[in-house]
């Protein structure tokens, strides 16, 4: 369990660390709490780490009407303590309180989260409920890419060549809308067997106009299923979201694995989004009267 | 007298040192040690048909390359079968490196030795080796069905059968009212230490001795085993154990091929070696245990009790037997458990496996009997709709039966004889602390918040302190000091204060005084070693036989002195004083001076010892029979062991949409006899309940069809965390031990045993259906619940007289 051997290097400035990953085989390491343990078990073999952790200015979390711009060097518990961030898109703080234990969320990420493209990451389902976009710095310049366009397969995404993302973008929660975000794990702070993130948005008199969730866990990528069919203009206090969540089970396509078969994998996606529905559309309902 | 700390819940004195970092443990040690790592098979049966190390040879920093054609001598010859029986019949062990065939995944074919561990694995990951892949036996039943064979010569694939029987149980069940069989399976954990084994050794070539550290149970024996397949004099070999950190039983195993190995290496290249597992070596080639089948027919009255128990269980053992048939014989014999079983027939054929090695893990065979027992227990409650607990107490031993003869042979080749107990006493207290008869008002009150509730409750009976021996030896110093040694190794039980306790009680001396050392042959050479919850009822016995010879040597040294009668004087806090006179008084320390007759004044106190200042010329220095110095070692070797017992109950709750499983309340009535220390003993039971409930909820080794281990990690082994330990609630009850002086039994494995029979019962309460296969885990859950094939219990069908799903 010791990794293979690798050249390190910790450059100052953004361009240098693009001009180092445009060596064979070299890969960033931010907060190294997905990376460090694939170099250990010798499942990755990276040439070069290219640690961006001197590289000025990618520390902040910038929360602005339109939404919450997580640099690529802010930890997991620092934006779950971010409390302008959590005005604007209350999901983030939501999702990062299960990502993993305290320990890993000191060190770990949520950029490199996002780039790991994990789909039993909390924020790549974020990413995606939430219709952001990361920034990737390229030597031709700076890049913006949508969740759709950026995530591609389980642990791949659409970046190649020399880049780094630099920053994740999540909109603002939008007017009259509520979320809420769950997970279902074997131990606390494990990778989730199943979770499940929700918008729920009302119209002006308080009925559902829309209802989107996503999964973690769940599917090869991230995906945004809409809900709004099984519960459109239904009065927020009293919509059947149970059937929201009979709708959600037969749009998933999860898997087997040691922890669960895919049908208890659809079971819970159909429990956890009624669950959390309920929670979303209180709060929806709390911001529509407001 | 603060001396007399013997019960009293003193703080661990070696907590402090292991919780700020100050532990060494075997990687503390040797920092420039040249470093082991290994090729480990990738395969779970396979012939060897090549090893190419060309590759690896031009990795700098490579120093040797070791396969199975380098070992020589006894070397070469097959690992111990550390414990023979006659029934182990078809006995197999490995080869220090893989000898042309590999029979699990992580058997060890090639060592490398380098200047470091990263570089040793560089090394290794460049070795090629050549595999023709053989058929693949995994579980149980495959091993019973025996389309393939693991080891050629054995096609049946059994490698022992183990038989015991009190009487005629065929015409006994035919006589019987009732009678019910099932069968049920019980997975495979293990041991899980947070230090994984590992081995340093350093060869003195001009003194041609050889010292080992090794993260081992057992420090005297690995010494002897090392001895013969090095073919070194004994007293050329030294073993210390250092901190360690945990075993569980894993480590009573030895000698590990790595134990062999590294110290062989270290003697050719004549300088320091040392492997240090990881945890992925641990997860594929350390040891599990568990996995059991059983199949059980019992016959009972219209009360309840039972008139016949016949039990036949296949007993996975994986892919050798260097342990011998220890675990079946403990499963067959501590089944019976607090009961009188009439007529008892107990068969467990040990199957060989394509896996990794099954020896003792806390418990040792225990928990699957109290699984198969404990469950017999419910389905005669249910099928008589009686009181779960009723139907247990109906069969319970009765205090007034003790010493009780259960007519079986233990793992130690002694009879099965109960020294003693009060079970009945048991069940009450527990009863009460878990509130038994208030269930189905919670089970109401949950039914209200949408979940099932259930409870269960099982009982076990553990043999404990096996011998044959323990020795302890302690020694006062001209300084004040009281130097303590045992052989057996201690791996975070507490033995720094509870033996310490001990002398401090016998010896009349504070605790502060008094340092004890565990583990180092250098310190006690004799000794078995520690497993079967035996360190407090062994060492601690001998400890305190050796504190005795010491203070009785004490008191006639004294007594000369003070020119008293040795019966007229008491030793407290170091002092050994005459009874009611205050004053006439010497110090333990000057005792021990004055024990040493001296020629050389090396120090102040020594003059006190010296000849011109000693006078009585009418005897010789040292008497006759006598000998020099303030010390004495003593042993203690049972006739049997000692039978702890105890009682848990569990409380679940079960989310009826997720199917999620939460323990809400577990409760532990515990029997240890007297206790030394009970802050450590409720500690042991902590530790053993959470190792219960990761049994029946979270562990399992997943292997595939192919023999692989699909978990062999810390993110996919679920051990739990804090956060999925109940909360414990604990009551004692005390009934000493007949057989040894200080009264007690053994502690260290009783919380783990009845933990999966106990919440199996639980969740078969709560749910209606019959639960039969350990661990569960929720998605397991969701498809028993929607399985119409489900057997439904009695009560099920009582409660609600539908049969439909809760």
């Amino acid at each position: 369990m010791k990794p293979a051997p690798f050249h390190y290097a910790d450059p100052g400035t953004l361009e240098e660390v693009l001009a180092v990953l445009g060596q064979e085989g070299a890969k960033v390491l931010a907060g190294g709490q997905s990376l460090l343990p694939l170099l250990s078990m010798r499942l990755a073999a990276p040439a070069t780490l290219v640690d961006i952790n001197k590289v000025p200015g990618l520390d902040a979390v910038e929360a602005t009407g339109d939404g919450v711009t997580v640099g690529a060097l802010v930890r997991h518990n620092a934006l779950l303590h971010d409390a302008a961030a959590a005005r604007v898109q209350p999901l983030l703080a939501r999702a990062t309180a299960n990502v993993a234990h305290p320990a890993i969320r000191n060190r770990g990420t949520t950029v490199g989260s996002i780039a790991h493209a994990d789909p039993s990451g909390e924020m790549t389902s974020v990413l995606a409920l939430t219709d952001g976009h990361v920034t990737v710095a390229m030597p031709s310049g700076r890049q913006t890419v949508g969740w759709r366009d950026f995530f591609v397969g389980p642990l791949e995404t659409s970046i190649s060549g020399p880049a780094v993302v630099t920053s994740a973008f999540f909109p603002a929660l939008p007017p009259r809308s509520g979320t809420a975000f769950a997970e279902i794990a074997r131990r606390k702070g494990d990778y989730a067997v199943c979770g499940a993130g929700v918008v729920v948005t009302l119209d002006a008199g308080g009925r559902v106009a829309s209802v989107r969730a996503a999964y973690v866990s769940v599917g090869l990528t991230p995906e945004v299923h809409d809900l709004t069919d099984a519960v459109i203009g239904q009065p927020a206090e009293s919509a059947d979201w149970a059937a929201a969540g009979a709708l959600a089970r037969t749009l998933v396509d999860p898997d087997t694995d040691i922890h669960a078969s895919a049908d208890y994998r659809r079971l819970l996606v159909g429990v956890l989004t009624e669950r959390t529905l309920v929670s979303a559309a209180a709060e929806a309902v709390g911001r529509t009267a407001a | 007298m603060t001396t007399k700390l013997f019960g009293e819940p003193v703080r661990r004195r070696e907590d402090a040192r292991l919780i700020v970092g100050k532990g060494r443990y075997l990687d503390d040690i040797g920092h420039s040690a040249l470093a082991a790592a290994f090729v480990r098979s990738p395969h779970a049966h396979a012939r060897i048909t090549d090893i190419d190390v060309e590759g690896a040879l031009d990795v700098e920093g490579l120093v040797a390359i070791y396969t199975y054609e380098d070992l020589h001598g006894a070397m070469a010859e097959p690992l111990p079968v550390l414990i023979p029986h006659p029934q182990l019949t078809a006995a197999r062990t490995g080869h220090p490196l893989a000898n042309g065939e590999v029979n699990h995944v992580g058997e060890a074919v090639v060592m490398v030795v380098a200047t470091d561990r990263y570089i040793a694995e560089d090394a290794a990951e460049r070795i090629v080796v050549s595999y023709e892949e053989l058929p693949v036996v995994v579980g149980v039943d495959a091993a019973r069905e025996a389309a393939h064979a693991v080891h050629d010569e054995i096609p049946d694939n059994v490698g022992a059968r183990h038989h015991q029987e009190t009487g005629d149980v065929e015409p006994a069940l035919a006589a019987s009212p009732h009678t019910l069989s099932f069968t049920q399976y019980i997975e495979r954990s293990a041991s899980m230490p947070m230090e994984g084994k590992g081995v340093h050794a350093r060869w003195d070539a001009d003194d041609r001795s050889l010292r080992v550290y090794s993260s081992t149970q057992a420090s005297t024996s690995v010494r002897a085993a090392i001895a013969a397949k090095l073919e070194l004099s004994l007293e050329k070999v030294e073993v210390v154990a250092p901190d360690v950190g945990g075993g569980f039983g894993v480590k009573i195993v030895h000698p590990w091929p790595e134990e062999l190995l590294v110290p062989m290496a270290a003697i050719a290249l004549g300088q320091e070696v040392k492997w240090s597992e990881d945890r992925r070596e641990h997860f594929i080639s350390s040891a599990h245990e568990r996995q059991q089948r059983q199949d059980v027919t019992v016959g009972y009255d219209d009360d309840g009790r039972i008139t016949a128990l016949d039990v036949h269980v296949w007993h996975d053992h994986g892919a050798y037997t260097p342990y011998g048939i220890i675990v079946p014989i403990i499963t067959a014999t501590q089944l019976v458990g607090p009961y009188v079983i009439p007529v008892y027939r107990v068969i467990v054929e040990s199957v060989y496996t394509n896996t990794v090695i099954v020896t003792p893990y806390r418990g040792a065979g225990r928990p699957q009997a109290c699984y198969a027992m404990e469950r017999t227990m419910d389905r005669i409650a249910d099928a008589l709709d009686l009181d779960r607990a009723v139907v247990r107490e109906r069969n319970l031993i009765q205090p007034s039966q003790f010493p009780y003869d259960q007519h079986l042979t233990f793992q130690d080749g002694r009879p099965v004889i109960y020294d003693s107990g009060d079970y009945p006493g048991l069940l009450d207290k527990l009863r009460a602390l878990v509130d038994w008869s208030s269930v189905e008002d919670l089970r109401a009150q949950a039914a209200a918040r949408g979940k099932l509730l259930g409870i269960g409750m099982a009982l076990y009976v553990e043999g404990t302190g096996p011998g044959p021996y323990e020795g302890g030896h302690v020694q006062v110093l001209g300084s004040g000091k009281v130097l303590v040694a045992t052989g057996l190794t201690s791996q975070g039980q507490g033995h720094e204060t509870s033996f310490a306790q001990i002398v401090a009680s016998e010896l009349g001396v504070p605790i502060e005084d008094v340092e004890v050392t565990t583990g180092d042959t250098r310190r006690f050479p004799y000794a078995v070693g520690t497993f079967a919850s035996r360190a407090a009822v062994m060492s601690g016995n001998a400890i305190a036989l050796a504190a005795r010879g010491v203070r009785e040597k004490a008191l006639r040294i004294a007594a000369d002195v003070l020119e008293v009668d040795p019966g007229d004087l008491e030793i407290d806090e170091g002092l050994v004083q005459v009874k009611g006179v205050p004053g006439t008084s010497i110090p333990l320390r000057t005792v021990a001076v004055l024990s040493n007759p001296l020629r050389y004044a090396f120090d102040e106190a020594a003059k006190q010892a010296t000849q011109f200042t000693t006078h009585d010329d009418t005897r010789p220095p040292v008497a006759e029979g006598d000998a020099p110095g303030l010390e004495h070692r003593d042993y203690y070797s049972p006739i049997r062991s000692t039978f702890a017992s105890g009682a848990h109950a569990a409380v679940v709750e079960i989310d009826t949409q997720t199917w999620e499983i939460d323990v809400v309340k577990y409760a532990v009535v515990h029997d240890c006899g007297n206790v030394v220390n009970p802050m450590i003993v409720e500690g042991q039971v902590h530790g053993g309940v959470a190792q219960g409930v990761a049994g029946a909820l979270y562990e399992r080794m997943a292997y595939d069809k192919d023999g692989q281990l699909q978990n062999a990690s810390f993110m996919d082994f679920l051990m739990p965390y804090a956060s999925e330990v109940p909360d414990i609630d604990i009551d004692h009850q005390q009934t000493p031990s007949p057989l040894n002086p200080l009264g007690i039994k053994g502690a260290g494995e009783a919380g783990v045993i009845p933990g999966t029979a106990a919440i199996a019962s639980a969740i078969e309460d709560a749910v209606g259906r019959r639960i039969a296969a350990m661990p569960i885990s929720p998605t397991e859950l969701y498809d028993l619940m929607r399985n119409d094939d489900t057997e439904l219990t009695e009560a099920h069908r009582r409660r609600s007289g539908t049969g439909a799903m809760a």
